[in-house]
């Protein structure tokens, strides 16, 4: 499948603001962060900015970006509109729940509530996107088990290190968040480890011979039906070389797991201004590693539809 | 709204010949040549005349070979929508763009309502939908539906453009809700079956399997003695005297 720019830069943007606010909503309540004015101005700031901008630019590879208000329309069949009634949702608890931490400094009781609240409908949302890949039976290495747990742990690791990031800065690190940064960096490593074990050993029913229905053989592409490539080629037909994708996920297993793992855990033990150097280091690490790894969904994705092009399996 | 109906009163789909297709591309460039003028106008061309052409074309004929040396055979294969019962094209879009009509099960785009979020193509195993980025808006195969309920135009012609212009008859449309139609007829005499089955999308369109091939001369009654001459002509004499009473 085609990497497209704005809709990977929209998967991990919002990612990482869903899985900042859902941690800001349990543990504010809980009284594991600093309930405090422009500690909330800047985390809210982050998170809020994080996932307007992801769903901004999820609009901009529409070919009618002005019609992108219907994209709610369907919600009882299509987990993109589902996506896209969860995130506007959110925003209600999320900002009422924001309101009372900036304006009144508090996260007791319903306000306490509405954090709780904001993080069910920031998983929910988070979910919805994962669904949206997570249910094409098109693509085999999309429809799997794996889709929706490394959207939810990427997204709560990230958030987790953009978290502990703004805490150091703050001077008020919190050994809970990076808790939830270890333990969510380590689970999402194992899952795309065996993701990715998963999409080397298995392919799909489907063949160049169900494709075609033909008997007596293998099946090849003799001839092909257009000499250039067309919407479904530049579309569906990108796939990235083996060594590539070799180094590429080597590449995403460091930048996004092992560095800020080990950058985590040195904050916890260096003094105050090396640890907020090394946890700032962190989230950006981590969000660099996942935006390689969502490139390579992308690109490691082989679509049915290339089995009438010449693929003889997918 | 891009919720299936539970069932479709009629069932139109066409009918693909793969034993007499010639590969000819003629229902291919009438399906063009119609279209870019029908509903789903115009089928974009980019730079048709560059070094890159591309453009927006609801029907393609492959050609593949199947099989290995002796017993190995071309088939030319036309693939366009196959306006399946239960395709996900129709249940991920989210505006409602994309739906299944209840009276004919043709599937088709509202180009007013869709956003070009290239989901539903996405959804298609088939390759049917393709994208104009002209228009910003996704395009697929109508069934010609401004064909075949068009009152101006011969009821013989009341058929899809492909169907139409194929000069070999491999295409045939019909309604599949009725055993009794021309289209439910070929699918149970020849064998007719799906394309991708296991991905559960219940295509309506069916298409024919070659027929068995004849591979020597003797499949198609040729005398034994004539294969195989009793007269040992190795023998240069013999040889001689064969041709000899051959002329």
């Amino acid at each position: 499948m085609h990497p497209a720019f704005s809709v990977i830069f929209f998967t991990t943007a919002s990612g990482l603001g869903y899985g900042m606010l859902a941690l800001l909503g349990l543990m504010g309540p809980a009284g594991a962060l600093p309930i405090e004015r422009w500690f909330g101005v800047t985390a809210f700031g982050l998170s809020l900015a994080a996932i307007s901008l992801g769903l901004l630019a999820s609009t901009f590879h529409l070919g009618h970006p002005e019609r992108a208000w219907r994209a709610v329309a369907q919600w009882r069949s299509s987990w993109l509109a589902r996506e896209g009634v969860m995130a506007i949702a959110t925003y209600v608890p999320a900002g009422l729940f924001a309101l009372g931490w900036v304006v009144l400094e508090t996260s007791g009781g319903a306000w306490g509530g509405l954090g709780v609240l904001a993080a069910i409908c920031a998983g929910l949302t988070v979910a919805a996107t994962s669904l949206i890949y997570r249910s094409l039976k098109t693509i085999h290495q999309w429809h799997n088990g794996f889709t929706m747990p490394a959207y939810l742990l990427l997204g709560l690791g990230t958030g987790a290190l953009a978290l502990q990031a703004l805490l150091h800065l703050f001077g008020e690190p919190r050994a809970a968040v990076a808790a939830v940064a270890l333990g969510a960096g380590l689970a999402g490593w194992a899952v795309k480890w065996a993701y990715w074990r998963f999409i080397d050993e298995s392919r799909a029913r489907s063949t160049a011979e169900t494709a075609t229905g033909l008997k007596g053989g293998r099946v090849r592409l003799l001839d092909p039906p257009h000499t250039q490539d067309n919407f479904l080629l530049k579309e569906m037909g990108y796939r990235v070389a083996r060594n590539h994708s070799r180094r590429l996920r080597l590449i995403a297993q460091f930048a996004g797991f092992a560095l800020p793992l080990a950058l985590t855990v040195a904050a916890l033990t260096l003094p105050t201004l090396p640890a907020a150097m090394a946890a700032v280091l962190a989230a950006l690490s981590g969000g660099l590693g996942v935006v390689v790894e969502r490139w390579l969904f992308f690109a490691e994705a082989r679509h049915a539809v290339t089995l009438f092009y010449g693929a003889s399996t997918v | 709204m891009t919720s299936l109906p539970a069932s479709t009163e009629k069932r139109l789909g066409l009918v693909i010949d793969l034993d007499i297709c010639v590969g000819c591309q003629a229902c291919v460039t009438n399906c063009k040549e119609w279209n870019t003028g029908g509903h789903s106008a115009p089928l974009t061309d980019l730079a048709p005349y560059g070094a890159k052409v591309d453009g927006v074309w609801f029907n393609r004929v492959h050609g593949f070979e199947v099989g290995e040396g002796k017993k190995s055979r071309t088939v030319h294969f036309p693939r366009s929508c196959l306006h399946c019962e239960a395709p996900d094209c129709v249940t991920v879009c989210p505006t409602g763009a994309s739906y299944k009509r209840s009276a004919d099960g043709i599937v088709l785009v509202d180009h007013d309502k869709c956003i070009g979020c290239k989901l539903c193509s996405w959804a298609c195993p088939y390759g049917a939908r393709e994208y104009d980025p002209d228009a910003g808006v996704m395009k697929k195969c109508t069934l010609c539906i401004d064909r075949i309920y068009n009152e101006h135009l011969e009821s013989h012609d009341r058929v899809p453009a492909c169907v139409a212009t194929c000069p070999s008859r491999a295409r045939h449309f019909g309604d599949f809700a009725d055993p009794l139609s021309n289209v439910s007829k070929l699918v149970l005499d020849r064998g007719g079956y799906d394309l991708m089955p296991e991905i559960g999308y219940k295509p309506t369109n069916k298409y024919l399997p070659p027929r068995p091939r004849r591979t020597d001369a003797r499949e198609v009654g040729a005398e034994r003695a004539y294969l195989e001459p009793d007269i040992d002509l190795a023998n240069p004499l013999l040889r001689w005297v064969n041709q000899l009473l051959s002329r």
